[in-house]
C-alpha cells in the first residue's frame, strides 16, 4: 500500500532588533547569564511591556517580500502557562488577529519549482532558558538554572499550510525561507544559536485519501539534516503504527538527533488551556499604509525580482537564477564577478559559483562571504576561461592554486608561473596532431573502419601531447580536417 | 491637639508652600513631625514600611532647594504611597504576605514624578491586597481603622491612604482605583479623591490588578490640593503603552489639569453669585435605588441642593445598565488579575513554601499559602472564565457590555448633562469584621465600577455625615473624558460654600 506524507512547519525566526520586543535589553547572544535581562524580562511587579517598532518592521519586510497580507489593525494576547524561564507566565504572543496572513513561498526542490503557501505568521516573545545539567544550587545539590537573556527576545513565527509531501520538499522549504530572512536582514540565521528553529507538523495517509491522518508535532529541530531525519523518521514510524492496526495519537514529540528517533513529549490529554485573551497592557497595534511604504522603500532587492533579473538581463536558466538566489551574499557575489566579465559570460560565472566554488566552500565548511577567493580574484579567473587562455580544465587546477593563496590568489600569476597557457596557435597544435597521426595508425585505422570512439581517443593523445593546454576545440577541429581530408 | 503634625496647621498644600518658601518652617521639621504622628496613630495600621532615615533624606534635599530659591512646586509637602506603587528604599509588599519582604529596584513613574516635583515621602500605605477588597480588611498585614471611628473600616482598596489623610498624618497621599479604589475609601474617610481618565496617568510601577481598569490618582484633603498632586503626574509616559499622548488633541502633560481648572475657576468666578449657572448634573436614577441607606440618599440630594443654589441644574438621567456594571466587572477584573498574578510563584522573587517536592508543587503551595482568599478566589474567577469553551460566554459577553455601559455614560455626558452626581456608594463605612459575603461585598462598588469600565474621570469629596454614628458621606462626580480640571473646578466651587472638607475626626 503506498502512503502520502503529509507536512506543514511553523519556524520561529528570531528577529535581528538590538533590543528585545517588550523592553530595551540587549538581545545580544552568549552574554553571562541573566546580565541581558532588565527588570521587564524578569517580570518584576510594576512593569509593563512596551511594543518595539524594529521588531514590527522585520515583520512587515518579511510580509512583503512574501506577498502576505499585512494587517492593518493586529492584536496582542496572553498566553497563559507556568513555567520558572517564563517570568509572567504568560507569554505574549498573537492568537486570532496576527500581523500577517497568507502569502507564498517559491523555490526549487531539486529540479522542480515548487510554491508553498503560509497560513500567517505572528509576532511573538522567546522565554528564558532551563538550564537542568551540571548545575548547582547554593548548596551543591543538583538543581535548575534559570538564563532570562533570552527572554523577550523578538520571534516571528511563520506557519505553512500542510502542502509539503516529502522531507526533502520540507528541508527544501526550510532552506529557502532561511535564505529569506537572512536576505531580507530581519534574521541573523544561526542556527546554532537559535536564530532560526523549525517545528514540524507530521501525518501520513493512503495515498489518494482527501482527509488529513493525525499529526504529531515535533519540536525545535535546530538544522536542515536533523530536520530532514526526523520527518523521514517519524513518517515510517507512524506508517508501521498503522499498518500494524494501530491508531496515530495527537501529539507532541522530541527529536533525538543522537538515536536518530522521536519521543512523545506530551499528548493532547496533557495539553495546556492556555487562556488567550488579548494583552490589556498593550493596545492594538496599527500599521498603516504609510509606515509599510516606509519600509518597503527600505526594503532591498527580493530574491524573487533578482531571480527574474538574472533569467532577463542575463541569460540564466530559471534552476541556476534560483540557486543563485537563495542567499543574498551568493547573488551579491555572483554580480560582482559578472561586473568584472565581459558581456555574455553570465552562464561560466553561474557554473563556476554553483559548482567548483560551492564544492570548495562546502568542504572547507565557509560561508561564500568568508570565501579566500574574493568576487574580483574569480572574476579575473574566469575572464581567462572566456577569452580562451585556459581551458575550463586548467582553470580547476589554477582555482586550486588560488584556493591556497598562491601568488597572492591572481589567477594571471599562477598560469604564467605554471605555465598553464592554452595553446591555440594553429601552427603548434597542427605540429602535435600530426606527430600522433604518425605515432598511432592503428587508431587511424580503426576510426577510418568507422569506429568514432577512435576519434575521442585521437583527441586524447594530442591533449596528452600538449600536456592538456591545447585548446579543445581547435584541436577536434585540426584532427577532423586532416583525418576525413 | 498638641501633638498633631505641622502640617496640619495648613489649610492647604498652597499655604503649607508659602511658609516653606518663606522659610517659616522646614522640611524636615515637617517630616519629622509627620513621623512622630504616625507613630503616635499607630494603632490605624494605616502604614506599612516608615524608613525615618530615607524620608529625612529627602526632607534635607527640599530643604536644600527651598533655601537655593527654586523650589519644585511641593518641595518639603509630607505625603505617602499605596504600597501598590513600587518604591526604591521602602518595601513594596501590595500589602500581600507573596511580596512581604519586596524591594523594588526603580521607583514607579508616579512615585519618581512626585519625587521629582519636591514631595517627601513618609512610607507606604496598607491597602487591601494587590487592591482587591473594599474595606482595607484584605489586608495581610491587618485592618486599617477609620479615624472617624476607630471600630469601623476605614473602605477600600487605598484605605491606608485615606485614613493617613483624614487623621492629618500627611497632606496627601497616592491611591489606585480598580473599582471604586480612591472613591470609595475617600468618601468613608471624609477627604477627597480622584480617579483620572485611563491612560492620563502612567500604570509603570504600580503593581497590577486589573490592568485595563486600574488607574492612579491622589487622595486630599481638598479639590484645591488635589490639583496640586494630580497636575504633576498627568503626563504620557513611554514606559506604558497604555498611556496618552495627547487628551482630545492637548498634549498630556502637567500643565494641562491646572488650565482646565483655572479657566473654569474664571468662568465660576465671572458668573459671581451663581457660578455654576448653566451647568447641568446628571443625577442617574439607579444610583437612587432601593439598597441605598436612606441617610445616604438624604446626604446626597442636600449636596445636590447646595449645587442647585450655586446655579447649577438637575437633571434626571438614566443609566439602565448600572446593574450589569457589577458582573461585567468580575468577568473582565479577575480575568486580567488572574493573569497578571501568575508572576507571583515563588521562583524568582517572593514568597516560596518551605516544604515541596517538585516544581508543581513549589509553586502551588507557594501562590495557596501566599495570596489570600479574596484574591485566590478572582484568580479562580479570572482563570475560569478565560478557559476554553467558557471565554465566549464571559469574557467575550462581557466586553460588550461594557462598550455598552461605555456607551451609555458617553451619551448622556454629551447630549444630557456635563457632570453626572450620586452617591459613591450605598451605604457609609461598616463595622470591622462584618464583612458580608463575597457578594454582598461586590455589589458594595455598584456606583464606582461604571466609571473605571468606561475610562472616565471620576472623584469623592465630603458632603456630610449620616448614619447614627455620624460617619462621612462622599458625593461622586463623574465628568466627561479629560475633564479632570472642570470636575475639580465643579468640586472646589462646592467647597467654596461648604466646609465639609474640613471637618476632622478629633472635632466630632
Amino acid at each position: 500500500m503506498d502512503w502520502e506524507i503529509v507536512i506543514g512547519l511553523e519556524t520561529h525566526v528570531q528577529l535581528s532588533t538590538a533590543s528585545k520586543i517588550f523592553s530595551d535589553s540587549s538581545t545580544q547572544y552568549g552574554a553571562l547569564p541573566n546580565t541581558q535581562a532588565g527588570v521587564v524580562d524578569m517580570a518584576l511587579p510594576g512593569t509593563l511591556p512596551v511594543m518595539n517598532r524594529g521588531a514590527v518592521e522585520r515583520a512587515i519586510q518579511f510580509g512583503l517580500a512574501v506577498n502576505a497580507t499585512i494587517a492593518p489593525v493586529s492584536v496582542f494576547a496572553r498566553k497563559n502557562y507556568f513555567y520558572p524561564d517564563l517570568p509572567k507566565n504568560y507569554q505574549i504572543s498573537q492568537f486570532d488577529l496576527p500581523i500577517l496572513q497568507g502569502g507564498s513561498l517559491t523555490f526549487f526542490v531539486g529540479e522542480n519549482e515548487t510554491t508553498v503557501n503560509l497560513t500567517r505568521a505572528h509576532l511573538e516573545e522567546d522565554a528564558g532558558k532551563s538550564l537542568h545539567e551540571n548545575f548547582t544550587g547554593p548548596h551543591g545539590e543538583s538543581s535548575t538554572g534559570i538564563d532570562l537573556n533570552r527572554a523577550g527576545t523578538p520571534l516571528l513565527e511563520i506557519v505553512t499550510e500542510p502542502e509539503m509531501r516529502s522531507a526533502a520538499e520540507a528541508v527544501a522549504y526550510a532552506r529557502a525561507l532561511h535564505g529569506l530572512v537572512v536576505w531580507l536582514g530581519i534574521c541573523d540565521g544561526n542556527m546554532q544559536e537559535g536564530s532560526f528553529r523549525c517545528d514540524a507538523n507530521v501525518s501520513v495517509r493512503r495515498k489518494g485519501d482527501t482527509k488529513l491522518g493525525t499529526r504529531t508535532e515535533i519540536k525545535n529541530v535546530n538544522s536542515f539534516r536533523f530536520l530532514e531525519r526526523a520527518i523521514l523518521y517519524e513518517a515510517r514510524r507512524q506508517i508501521e503504527v498503522l499498518e500494524d492496526g494501530g491508531t496515530i495519537v495527537q501529539e507532541t514529540r522530541l527529536y533525538d538527533s543522537d538515536r536518530d528517533e522521536t519521543r512523545s513529549m506530551r499528548t493532547k490529554e496533557d495539553a495546556h488551556d492556555y487562556r488567550y485573551f488579548p494583552d490589556p497592557d498593550l493596545p492594538p497595534l496599527v500599521v498603516d499604509s504609510g509606515w509599510v511604504d516606509r519600509v518597503r522603500a527600505n526594503m532591498p532587492e527580493l530574491p524573487a525580482a533578482r531571480r527574474g533579473r538574472f533569467q532577463t538581463e542575463l541569460g540564466l536558466t530559471a534552476y541556476d537564477a534560483a540557486q543563485l538566489t537563495m542567499q543574498r551574499s551568493t547573488a551579491d557575489y555572483f554580480e560582482e564577478i559578472v561586473q568584472h566579465l565581459p558581456q555574455g559570460s553570465a552562464k561560466p560565472a553561474a557554473n563556476w559559483v554553483l559548482g567548483e566554488l560551492a564544492a570548495a566552500l562546502n568542504r572547507d565548511d565557509l560561508d561564500i562571504t568568508q570565501s579566500p577567493v574574493s568576487a574580483q580574484q574569480m572574476a579575473a579567473l574566469i575572464t581567462r576561461i572566456v577569452d580562451g587562455t585556459i581551458s575550463n580544465k586548467i582553470a580547476r587546477d589554477v582555482f586550486a592554486a588560488m584556493w591556497e593563496g598562491e601568488h597572492n590568489r591572481d589567477a594571471d600569476a599562477i598560469i604564467e608561473a605554471r605555465g598553464l597557457k592554452q595553446i591555440t596557435d594553429t601552427k603548434a597544435i597542427e605540429a602535435m596532431v600530426d606527430q600522433v597521426l604518425a605515432d598511432h595508425p592503428a587508431i587511424v585505422d580503426e576510426y577510418r573502419s568507422g569506429k568514432d570512439k577512435a576519434f575521442n581517443s585521437l583527441v586524447g593523445q594530442v591533449m596528452r601531447a600538449a600536456r592538456g593546454k591545447a585548446n579543445p576545440q581547435q584541436v577536434t577541429n585540426i584532427l577532423r580536417e586532416k583525418l576525413d581530408s | 491637639m498638641s501633638d498633631a503634625p505641622l502640617h496640619t496647621q495648613f489649610n492647604s498644600i498652597a499655604q503649607l508652600r508659602e511658609a516653606l518658601v518663606s522659610r517659616q518652617v522646614s522640611a524636615q521639621e515637617l517630616a519629622q513631625s509627620a513621623l512622630d504622628a504616625i507613630q503616635a496613630r499607630a494603632d490605624l495600621n494605616a502604614f506599612l514600611h516608615v524608613d525615618a532615615t530615607l524620608s529625612l533624606e529627602q526632607a534635607r534635599d527640599a530643604d536644600r532647594l527651598l533655601a537655593d530659591g527654586n523650589a519644585p512646586a511641593l518641595a518639603g509637602v509630607p505625603i505617602g504611597h499605596k504600597d501598590l506603587f513600587v518604591t526604591q528604599g521602602w518595601r513594596t509588599t501590595a500589602a500581600s504576605k507573596m511580596l512581604a519582604d519586596y524591594v523594588s529596584p526603580f521607583d514607579a513613574t508616579v512615585v519618581a514624578q512626585l519625587r521629582q516635583a519636591g514631595a517627601v515621602s513618609l512610607g507606604k500605605l496598607n491597602c487591601d491586597e494587590f487592591g482587591m477588597g473594599s474595606s482595607n480588611e484584605k489586608s495581610a498585614f491587618g485592618p486599617v481603622k477609620n479615624p472617624w471611628n476607630t471600630a469601623t473600616n476605614p473602605g477600600g482598596s487605598s484605605g491606608g491612604s485615606a485614613a493617613a489623610v483624614a487623621a492629618g498624618l500627611l497632606m496627601g497621599a497616592t491611591a489606585t482605583d480598580t473599582g471604586g479604589s480612591i472613591r470609595r475609601p475617600a468618601a468613608m474617610c471624609g477627604v477627597s479623591g480622584i480617579k483620572p481618565t485611563y491612560g492620563t496617568v502612567s500604570r509603570y510601577g504600580v503593581i497590577a490588578n486589573g490592568s485595563s481598569l486600574d488607574q492612579a490618582g491622589p487622595i486630599a484633603r481638598s479639590a484645591l490640593d488635589l490639583l496640586e498632586l494630580l497636575d504633576p503626574i498627568t503626563a504620557f509616559d513611554a514606559a506604558d503603552a497604555t498611556s496618552l499622548e495627547h487628551c482630545n488633541g492637548t498634549p498630556n502633560q502637567p500643565g494641562r489639569v491646572r488650565h482646565d481648572f483655572d479657566r473654569a475657576v474664571q468662568a465660576h468666578q465671572a458668573a459671581g453669585s451663581t457660578p455654576l449657572k448653566g451647568l447641568r448634573i446628571g443625577v442617574p436614577d439607579e444610583f437612587f435605588s432601593a439598597d441605598i441607606q436612606p441617610d445616604v440618599a438624604a446626604t446626597i440630594d442636600a449636596a445636590l441642593k447646595q449645587y442647585e443654589s450655586l446655579g447649577a441644574e438637575r437633571v434626571r438621567i438614566s443609566l439602565p445598565r448600572t446593574s450589569m456594571s457589577v458582573p461585567v466587572y468580575y468577568v473582565i477584573g479577575p480575568a486580567e488579575s488572574s493573569s497578571n498574578l501568575s508572576r507571583f510563584d515563588g521562583v524568582r522573587y517572593g514568597y516560596r513554601t518551605a516544604q515541596y517536592n517538585d516544581l508543581d508543587e513549589m509553586i502551588s503551595r507557594s501562590r495557596a499559602e501566599g495570596f489570600g482568599s479574596e484574591v485566590i478566589r478572582r484568580i479562580m474567577v479570572g482563570t475560569y472564565v478565560l478557559s476554553h469553551g467558557y471565554y465566549d460566554a464571559y469574557y467575550l459577553q462581557a466586553q460588550r457590555l461594557r462598550r455598552l455601559i461605555a456607551d451609555d455614560f458617553r451619551r448622556a455626558l454629551t447630549e444630557q448633562c456635563d457632570v453626572i452626581m450620586g452617591p459613591v456608594a450605598p451605604t457609609v463605612a461598616g463595622d470591622l469584621g462584618t464583612e458580608g459575603s463575597p457578594t454582598e461585598e461586590w455589589t458594595a462598588d455598584i456606583f464606582t465600577i461604571s466609571a473605571n469600565l468606561a475610562g472616565l474621570p471620576a472623584m469623592s469629596i465630603p458632603c456630610g455625615f449620616a448614619s447614627k454614628r455620624n460617619l462621612p458621606v462622599g458625593l461622586q462626580l463623574i465628568g466627561n473624558y479629560f475633564c479632570e480640571g472642570q470636575l475639580l473646578a465643579i468640586a472646589h466651587a462646592y467647597q467654596n460654600v461648604t466646609d465639609w472638607h474640613q471637618r476632622k475626626p478629633e472635632q466630632q
